[in-house]
């Protein structure tokens, strides 16, 4: 990594990024909310699911671009509880929160994968 | 109402204990009343500070029964607890003795904060003209009648994870600046106050707003500070 993670300038962006990505988040979340709410009166089964995500290319847009905004905004407060409760550096808090928010954005596609791909 | 108050007082430094003190209890009695009562009274060597008695210098804040709180302008009907008050200093500052903090550190933050207002004009040139209505100067106007008390800092639980953090007050008075038209500094200002000591660690958990005894929100004011070096940020400007 050869950007300094402390500067002021880092600090700056990860909060608009943070922020950008909640805007997304809130979105993204009301539309599975009212779907879910919506689908759940027919009873809730495994095949039923299936049959409405698989091959269905708007869900598998809206779940994807939920997987990534989760994966952006996870990163920063993780990073923070890490510096703030378990007292560790602020590049050492950086990088375990980005490599967990890849693990979220990895373990995520793979989800929509599953369910999308017949 | 009862006729003794019983307090307990913070006594020693850093490390120290409650000591006990029964205080004959009166109408309209303040919590400094009370600190007062037993400097005078029965503890002579007991410190504590305290300067105008009316809420306007922002000398005598202190924890009451858990919180921090002008004391002059707290009555003791209002926050007493069973008839007891524990009092004891403000929290997140270094304990000089008994009751009085060292606020060197909270003040050094102010100045890192670019908290001293920097202008072109010399006093030989006309006053500048700003819109009492403007959106710039009623930012300002509600930030400016911070009394610099403490309270704020010694609440805040992002001072207490984060030592190097400059805390609501500092970073009120830098947006009352940073709202300023005739100030100079914006940019320097900006950078002071971004980053892992400034406004962007604060949580918006609100207990400066909530226990802010000029009823100012330095909440609103970080978050002012975290919109404008976001957008100093995008532009390159940071």
């Amino acid at each position: 990594m050869s950007q300094d993670l402390s500067t002021n300038i880092a600090q700056a962006r990860r909060w608009y990024w943070q922020r950008l990505s909640a805007m997304v988040l809130a979105i993204c979340v009301l539309i599975h909310l009212a779907v879910m709410i919506y689908a759940v009166q027919g009873g809730l089964s495994a095949a039923e699911i299936l049959g409405r995500t698989q091959g269905n290319w708007g869900f598998a847009l809206l779940y994807t671009v939920f997987v990534i905004a989760a994966a952006v905004h996870i990163p920063p407060g993780l990073s923070n509880i890490a510096v703030e409760w378990w007292r560790w550096t602020e590049t050492s808090a950086v990088n375990f929160a980005r490599l967990f928010g890849l693990l979220v954005l990895l373990s995520g596609l793979r989800a929509v994968y599953a369910v999308v791909v017949p | 109402m009862q006729k003794n108050l019983s307090v307990k007082v913070w006594r020693g430094k850093q490390s120290g204990a409650f000591s006990d003190y029964l205080v004959p209890r009166h109408e309209s009695q303040t919590v400094l009343d009370v600190v007062t009562y037993i400097q005078r009274h029965l503890e002579p060597t007991l410190s504590y500070r305290f300067a105008c008695r009316v809420g306007m210098c922002g000398s005598c804040a202190m924890t009451v029964n858990g919180q921090a709180r002008w004391t002059c302008r707290t009555h003791v009907a209002k926050v007493a607890m069973n008839n007891q008050l524990e009092i004891s200093p403000l929290a997140n500052l270094p304990v000089i003795k008994d009751l009085a903090t060292d606020m060197s550190v909270f003040f050094d933050k102010w100045a890192q904060a670019k908290g001293q207002f920097k202008g072109s004009t010399t006093r030989h040139e006309p006053f500048a003209k700003v819109l009492p209505e403007s959106v710039e100067r009623r930012a300002a106007n509600a930030g400016i009648e911070c009394i610099g008390c403490g309270v704020c800092y010694a609440s805040c639980d992002v001072v207490n994870w984060r030592p190097q953090y400059l805390g609501p007050a500092a970073l009120n008075r830098a947006w009352t600046l940073v709202n300023d038209e005739r100030d100079i500094n914006q940019t320097e200002r900006l950078r002071a106050v971004a980053g892992d000591a400034g406004c962007h660690v604060c949580h918006t958990q609100g207990s400066c707003s909530e226990r802010c005894p000029k009823k100012l929100s330095p909440t609103t004011s970080i978050a002012g500070l975290k919109r404008a070096s976001a957008r100093a940020a995008v532009r390159g400007k940071l």
